[in-house]
């Protein structure tokens, strides 16, 4: 007679997938872009990113020990969090700022809502804007490129947004992140090899990141240039965080919508809101603001995009 | 829907070899959806092969025959497959093998059945759907409603299983058979029959069949719940909380089909069926004819030796089967498989919260977000998880499957489709 056996319910197979797994597959996806950044900008990214996530990780495990809940920190979402809030700042911050961030970001955006799952707002995102509301002479001091003593460049989006005109960036430049930034954001090569990854492992899907872009890109296009009809769509695409945005953080499982077609209004919400900021805001990049906006929209978009059930009309 | 390791390789290609008689059978008093049945004998008599021992005057019900010859030797709680524990009529064989037991219906007389005839051949001879539903198919016979189409179901979708597809391929005519049967029944002109592209030696075996139209479907799970099945061969739907004749539609599992043959043509009930005996644990799968009330034990013996200690015992497939407490457990009607998994299959995982990833939203064959329901039914939100539509759910199992966070959705959902059906 064989004893001791395990009773459970239905089903008794398992799909070999684990938070952990996916977490940590996000962290590698973002490899690319953080050596990008380290090239471009010099060893200082590596020290903020490095610090950012260490921040984020000792933030997590304060919390879970006061909290006695499980210990998360290997599950990889901290690294994450850590990852991109230093992606989202310019490359040569204080390092108190990225720690400072980062304690924001997993504190506030993360364990006061309950932790991994029930944040309503992307915790990287939380504490970029707090930094930015805080202290935004640091958050808007961009460097030159491949020039390591600090020679301070505006961004491309902001030399724009000042009316001036652009004249030595050619796409090339843009795509391959030759110019000022913040950390992760400037190269889209590197940012593309990663968002690919994800979308082969179907860790992300491509309703989010083509309806944001697609529809920044329209928008910007129609009402960015000087006439109606003639904006730089593609400028607008490659320059700012957009990418890194639309591929790594709009995508933020957490905080956006369930089903395929809330996940097109998320993405066409994202769009219209970044283009918006950036062609008429105060801000010359929107992006944060946009995704954090339609965060909060989340709930509401899933309550009226349901799926159809079987059966029903 | 989705792709799932299929494990079939192990057992698909095995004919079915007939199980030894086994000593005792436990052959329990409610094997079907319905009323349970009375015992028409007593502990002492004397039993013959195919004999009725137990029905009930009901409508939804089934009456149930003697597996092997013998004496029966108690009537007693045992353990049961589905209900846990339930009452048996346990009888002690005598080893006699008197295969040859039953009368041969002529064909001529046969093709003179009216189709009044074959329902009551169907309702005395105990067939209830061997799918897992184990609905009482003499009832499906007699729609209340006309049915323009009848569908075979042969999509076999659960993994490791294998037992459909064996009998699609070896007893191909026969099948046939009892489709023309079901036809007269019904007047049914239109018939497919839904096979599985991991089949394809049934599904030549089926294209020779003229007035049967083969749907070749993709192996994805679950292609063979009735639901599903209707969508893809028809592009219909059952309209919520109605039922496949609604819609003028009969789905019938392919062994249902051959055991309606064998009552009509060889004047057999019940009292056998093919299992697939499979998993890690086995060095020999094998798909058994076994008679009904065999302990799953004598099927394990006989395919043994067992390479690895079971941790889990699962009656049916993977993603729909039931897990069971002992091997005392006897096979019955709607029994399709039993898989022995070893330790490491048998693993439980700790629950992470949800990360609204929408896998199970993405899988939901039927269109539901499971991890909401999952949310609200933890909270005892009833009605809520009604508004999510819990009581479409068919407990397919795929939210769970496909759960980064091991989820028990499925769990979760059948409390929240009791709570609401209150």
């Amino acid at each position: 007679m064989i004893n001791n056996l395990t009773v459970s319910g239905s089903p008794h197979i398992h799909k070999p997938v684990s938070v952990s797994r996916i977490m940590w597959t996000v962290v590698f996806s973002l490899i690319p872009a953080g050596i990008a950044g380290v090239v471009i900008f010099g060893l200082d990214a590596l020290w903020v990113t490095l610090v950012a996530v260490a921040a984020a990780v000792l933030t997590e495990l304060t919390f879970g020990i006061l909290t006695k809940k499980k210990i998360t920190i290997l599950d990889g979402s901290a690294v994450i969090t850590g990852i991109l809030l230093a992606f989202n700042l310019p490359p040569q911050v204080p390092l108190w700022l990225p720690i400072v961030g980062a304690v924001f970001s997993i504190a506030i955006g993360k364990q006061v809502f309950g932790g991994l799952g029930q944040n309503i707002f992307n915790p990287a995102l939380v504490g970029r804007v707090f930094l930015m509301a805080s202290w935004p002479k640091y958050m808007t001091t961009f460097n030159r490129p491949f020039s390591f003593d600090a020679v301070t460049s505006a961004t491309p989006l902001a030399i724009l947004k000042e009316g001036k005109v652009l004249e030595h960036i050619s796409y090339l430049d843009l795509f391959l992140g030759k110019h000022g930034g913040c950390i992760g954001e400037v190269c889209i090569l590197a940012l593309l090899i990663g968002a690919a990854l994800l979308l082969i492992k179907g860790y992300i899907s491509w309703h989010i990141p083509a309806t944001y872009i697609f529809t920044t890109a329209i928008f910007t296009y129609i009402f960015g240039g000087a006439q109606i009809f003639s904006g730089d769509w593609l400028f607008h695409i490659l320059s700012g965080g957009l990418v890194l945005g639309a591929f790594f953080m709009a995508t933020d499982y957490v905080a956006t919508p369930l089903t395929a077609k809330g996940q097109l209004i998320f993405g066409v919400g994202c769009g219209l809101l970044t283009a918006v900021i950036r062609i008429w805001g105060g801000y010359p990049e929107g992006v944060s603001y946009a995704i954090l906006m339609m965060n909060a929209a989340t709930p509401f978009i899933d309550r009226y995009t349901k799926n159809r059930i079987y059966g029903v009309r | 829907m989705v792709r799932l390791v299929e494990n079939k390789h192990s057992s698909e290609s095995k004919v079915t070899q007939r199980l030894p008689l086994p000593l005792k059978v436990y052959i329990p008093l409610i094997q079907h959806l319905g009323k349970i049945c009375n015992p028409e004998v007593k502990a002492g008599d004397q039993v013959s092969l195919g004999q009725k021992i137990a029905s009930v005057q009901a409508h939804v019900a089934a009456p149930i025959h003697a597996s092997i010859s013998g004496e029966v030797v108690a009537i007693q709680d045992w353990p049961h497959p589905v209900l846990g524990r339930a009452k048996a009529i346990v009888i002690q064989g005598d080893r006699r093998k008197d295969e040859g037991g039953f009368v041969l219906r002529d064909p001529q007389e046969v093709n003179s059945l009216t189709a009044e005839d074959i329902r009551k051949i169907v309702l005395e001879a105990g067939i209830v759907g061997m799918g897992g539903a184990s609905f009482p198919t003499h009832i499906k016979l007699s729609p209340a409603k006309p049915i323009d189409t009848l569908i075979i179901n042969g999509a076999e979708c659960e993994p490791y299983l294998t037992a459909d597809g064996r009998l699609m391929v070896e007893q191909t005519g026969q099948i046939a058979a009892g489709v023309a049967l079901i036809a007269k029944c019904l007047g049914v002109k239109n018939i497919y029959i839904g096979i599985e592209s991991n089949k394809p030696e049934a599904i030549k075996a089926f294209f020779e069949i003229t007035g049967i139209k083969v749907k070749v479907l993709p192996s994805d799970y679950p292609q063979g719940g009735e639901k599903q099945l209707i969508k893809n061969i028809l592009g219909k739907e059952i309209p919520r909380g109605k039922l496949p004749f609604d819609i003028g539609v009969l789905v019938q599992n392919v062994a249902t089909v051959y055991a309606i043959y064998e009552a009509v043509y060889k004047n057999k009930p019940l009292i056998e069926r093919i299992v697939t005996v499979t998993g890690s644990c086995l060095e020999n799968p094998q798909n058994l004819l076994v008679p009904i009330g065999t302990p799953i034990k004598d099927l394990i013996e006989f395919c043994g030796p067992l390479k690895d200690e079971p941790a889990k015992i699962i009656i049916g497939g993977p993603m729909m089967g039931i897990a069971q407490f002992t091997d005392e457990v006897p096979i019955i009607k709607s029994s399709s498989g039993l898989l022995l998994m070893g330790k490491s299959e048998a693993k439980m995982y700790d629950e992470d919260p949800c990360i609204r990833c929408a896998a199970c939203v993405r899988g939901c064959p039927v269109g539901l977000m499971p991890c909401q329901i999952n949310l609200a039914s933890e909270r005892m939100l009833w009605n809520l998880t009604k508004e999510y539509g819990a009581s479409d759910c068919i407990e397919c199992g795929i939210c769970n499957y496909v759960c980064p966070s091991n989820r028990r959705l499925l769990q979760t959902i059948k409390r929240a489709k009791l709570e609401v059906t209150k």
